[in-house]
């Protein structure tokens, strides 16, 4: 430690008032982030600001500001200063934490504490102390002792280890910083388009380039379906994924927005949806046998549901409504009787009255589905960070280190017992328990109190 | 009875407990000062019923969720949670006349949700985002500490006050028995900025944090810059300066009240601001 003292370098990143400085311009830095948008095209900043601004926000990379080299930058020094600040108090609060209280501290010290008391009697020295360490005992503190200064000192504490909490804080935020640089080299974020029936085992990073990145698997998309709620606003988003390995479905999950699937070290959510052009999706179901099939089809094409020598197909459409749906009018044939034809609503369902049978129909655009694929393996690093940053903000702030000594010493005639207390936090809550250990003295009848 | 009649109700008692309070304060008539405690704690519990109604309300309307998913729901839960932490605070540290400077926020952000057009107090069904688990948990966390950053900027502007009559004294020399000689010691006053400081940080925390998980939840990134997550964490930044400004400068009373006030604007940014102002991820908190 001495020759890092000398050190200006070293003292520069360990001053507060670089965390200060530091604290007050990434907040002022970050406010510019949320004014000016984000990850827009160069040309839409030319259009907002104009030619010479939308070249300086070029030169500092405000288009894309919070991984920008200096916003970047901020972020290392904040995180150096966080570093050497921990190296540099750690050992002396460390000292604090183990001490030997009974060594360290002086029996002339205890009396100029602001929270102390002294209690006098006639008892000899052996029996004051056997006194003391029972009333402390059962005052909850503890002690243990030393012959010291002429006498004998006491000293119990509670909550030492809670001097710590600073330092477990400041790791907390490099623990975080941590899980995010794993996530940034080894994991990635990307998305695909899965139309519904079909398949990808690939899918496309979230970067300018849209690499393609290779699965170790296939994913499916065999459903999509959106619901509304009777106000015309969207209830639900729901996909019915399905993991395929080596022809095999190994996996089946129905995703929602905030219920995703998690498969071989990512994560798939529910992002987004689109009507594949021209494409329609279509169930029918035989309501005596229960036989059920779904068909991707295109408009004005006959589709045979073989096992039921089924015939139909779309033949119209018009639309869109008021709640901005399309009408479909479907064609539907069994051989047995002459063709039925009738209108169904985008996503409405149909019965279909034949003479061996009824089915029921419902008709809907094909969907793709459109997912978020991540692959993040910093997640948990940086959830223990945030756990470790609460458990030490609670420390810092509700506990305290709290400590007790007590010095008998006799001239001779009289034995004096001076009860001493000193907290680092909460200095009103600790006088309620000095309260509690001075009433326990005096409740001693063969003690009296001398000094309030 | 329905949930906007208990609200409604709820809006003119924090006005007349507001009232009472100031009452209390200017004509220092302490006596009474019980009342206004009553009408505080009455209010909240009416309006303890009318969250709970309109919870219950939203299921039998079929959309089923707690009253904390839009702007109007969430000036309400603001509201309330300004009220339990000054009761809290009151109780704590046996002062009635710090209600002065903390109630009034309670009826503003009610008043505010009741009365201002661009707000609407229907209860609507849960868009898709925001059907989780983590409404409640990331919701309640953040605004028991916004009401405390709320409650600190209050407690500042009366410690800024009483802190000037004193100095103006001192140049007379006079023992004036000012406006704001009643109020508890400057000493006192600084302590219950910290303590309120120090308890919205640990919530303001757990929300960042609450709200960072059902991001990954929802969209797969626990941060992305959004500018409601960026101006939590530049509220964050605000009051994580105060404390260590305090805790290792030893900086007190006139600075940090002044920290506590700048705070306070950062708060209403991150709440307000935000929605209203700049476009993100939180857009469904403006309507």
């Amino acid at each position: 430690m001495e020759n890092k003292k000398g050190n200006s370098l070293w003292n520069f990143f360990a001053s507060v008032k670089l965390a200060l400085v530091t604290l007050f311009v990434l907040a002022v830095a970050s406010i510019i982030g949320t004014i000016v948008p984000q990850k827009e095209e160069a040309a839409r900043y030319v259009e907002l600001y104009g030619k010479n601004i939308a070249n300086f926000f070029q030169l500092l990379d405000i288009q894309d500001m919070y991984n920008s080299w200096w916003f970047v930058s901020m972020l290392v020094l904040f995180s150096l200063n966080l570093i050497v600040c921990t190296i540099e108090r750690l050992p002396h609060i460390w000292k604090v934490v183990t001490q030997d209280n009974l060594a360290t501290t002086n029996a002339d010290r205890l009396g100029k504490m602001a929270m102390h008391r002294i209690f006098r009697g006639q008892m000899a020295m052996d029996q004051a102390t056997s006194a003391v360490q029972q009333i402390m005992q059962a005052a909850g503190w503890p002690v243990s002792q030393a012959d010291k200064d002429g006498g004998t000192l006491f000293f119990s504490q509670k909550g030492a280890y809670t001097r710590l909490g600073v330092i477990i804080v400041h790791i907390s935020i490099l623990v975080i910083f941590t899980g995010a640089l794993i996530g940034s080299f080894y994991g990635y974020k990307a998305s695909v388009l899965i139309p519904e029936g079909g398949s990808t085992s690939q899918v496309y990073q979230s970067n300018k380039e849209h690499t393609a990145i290779p699965l170790a698997f296939t994913v499916r998309c065999d459903d999509f379906q959106l619901t509304y709620y009777d106000t015309g606003m969207p209830k639900e988003y729901r996909s019915n994924l399905a993991v395929v390995k080596d022809n095999k479905e190994v996996y089946t999950k129905s995703i929602v927005v905030n219920d995703p699937m998690q498969y071989g070290g990512l994560t798939f959510y529910q992002s987004s949806y689109q009507p594949v052009e021209g494409q329609f999706s279509v169930q029918i179901t035989n309501e005596n046998t229960k036989a059920e099939q779904k068909f991707i089809i295109s408009p004005r094409q006959e589709n045979k549901w073989l096992t039921e020598s089924v015939t139909f197909g779309i033949t119209d459409m018009s639309g869109p409504d008021m709640m901005k749906r399309y009408q479909y009018k479907i064609w539907f044939s069994d051989s047995k009787s002459g063709p039925s034809e009738f209108w169904i609503n985008e996503g409405g369902t149909a019965r279909v009255k034949r003479p061996d049978a009824t089915y029921i129909l419902t008709a809907k655009p094909r969907f793709a589905t459109g997912l978020q694929v991540v692959k993040d393996p910093g997640v948990w690093t940086v959830y223990s960070g945030c756990i470790m940053m609460i458990l030490g903000l609670i420390v810092i702030f509700f506990m305290s280190h709290r400590r007790v000594w007590v010095f008998v010493s006799s001239d001779g005639q009289k034995t004096s017992i001076l009860v001493s207390g000193m907290s680092n936090k909460n200095k009103i809550g600790f006088e309620k328990n000095m309260e509690v250990i001075y009433d326990k003295f005096a409740a001693d009848s063969s003690l009296t109190a001398l000094s309030q | 009875m329905n949930s906007s009649q208990l609200l409604g109700f709820t809006t003119f008692a924090y006005l007349f407990a507001s009232i009472l309070y100031i009452a209390i304060f200017v004509f220092r008539v302490e006596k009474i000062s019980i009342i206004a405690s009553v009408v505080t704690l009455l209010a909240f519990l009416v309006q303890t019923a009318g969250i709970i109604l309109r919870w219950v309300e939203s299921y039998q309307m079929g959309y089923g969720h707690a009253p904390l998913s839009n702007m109007y729901e969430s000036l309400v839960f603001f509201a309330w949670s300004i009220a339990i932490f000054y009761l809290w605070l009151e109780w704590k540290f046996k002062n009635r006349l710090i209600g002065a400077f903390a109630v009034p926020f309670a009826f503003l952000s009610m008043a505010y949700a009741s009365f201002a057009s661009e707000i609407d107090g229907q209860i609507k069904p849960l868009v898709p985002a925001l059907q989780s688990n983590w409404l409640i948990a990331h919701v309640v966390t953040c605004f028991i500490g916004y009401a405390a950053f709320a409650v600190a900027g209050g407690i500042a502007v009366m410690f800024l006050l009483k802190d000037r009559e004193e100095e103006a004294q001192k140049r007379k020399g006079a023992e004036v028995d000012g406006l704001f000689s009643t109020l508890p010691a400057l000493r006192l006053i600084d302590d219950m900025i910290y303590k309120c400081i120090i308890f919205g940080f640990v919530w303001l925390s757990v929300g960042i944090i609450t709200g960072a998980i059902w991001a990954n939840e929802a969209w797969g990134t626990y941060w992305s810059w959004d500018p409601k997550e960026t101006w939590s964490l530049i509220t964050w930044f605000v009051y994580a300066a105060a404390l260590h400004a305090r805790f290792v400068k030893g900086w007190s009373g006139k600075r940090i009240a002044w920290i506590a006030i700048i705070g306070v604007f950062s708060v209403i940014f991150t709440y307000y601001g935000v929605n209203f102002l700049l476009s993100g991820l939180h857009s469904y908190g403006s309507s």
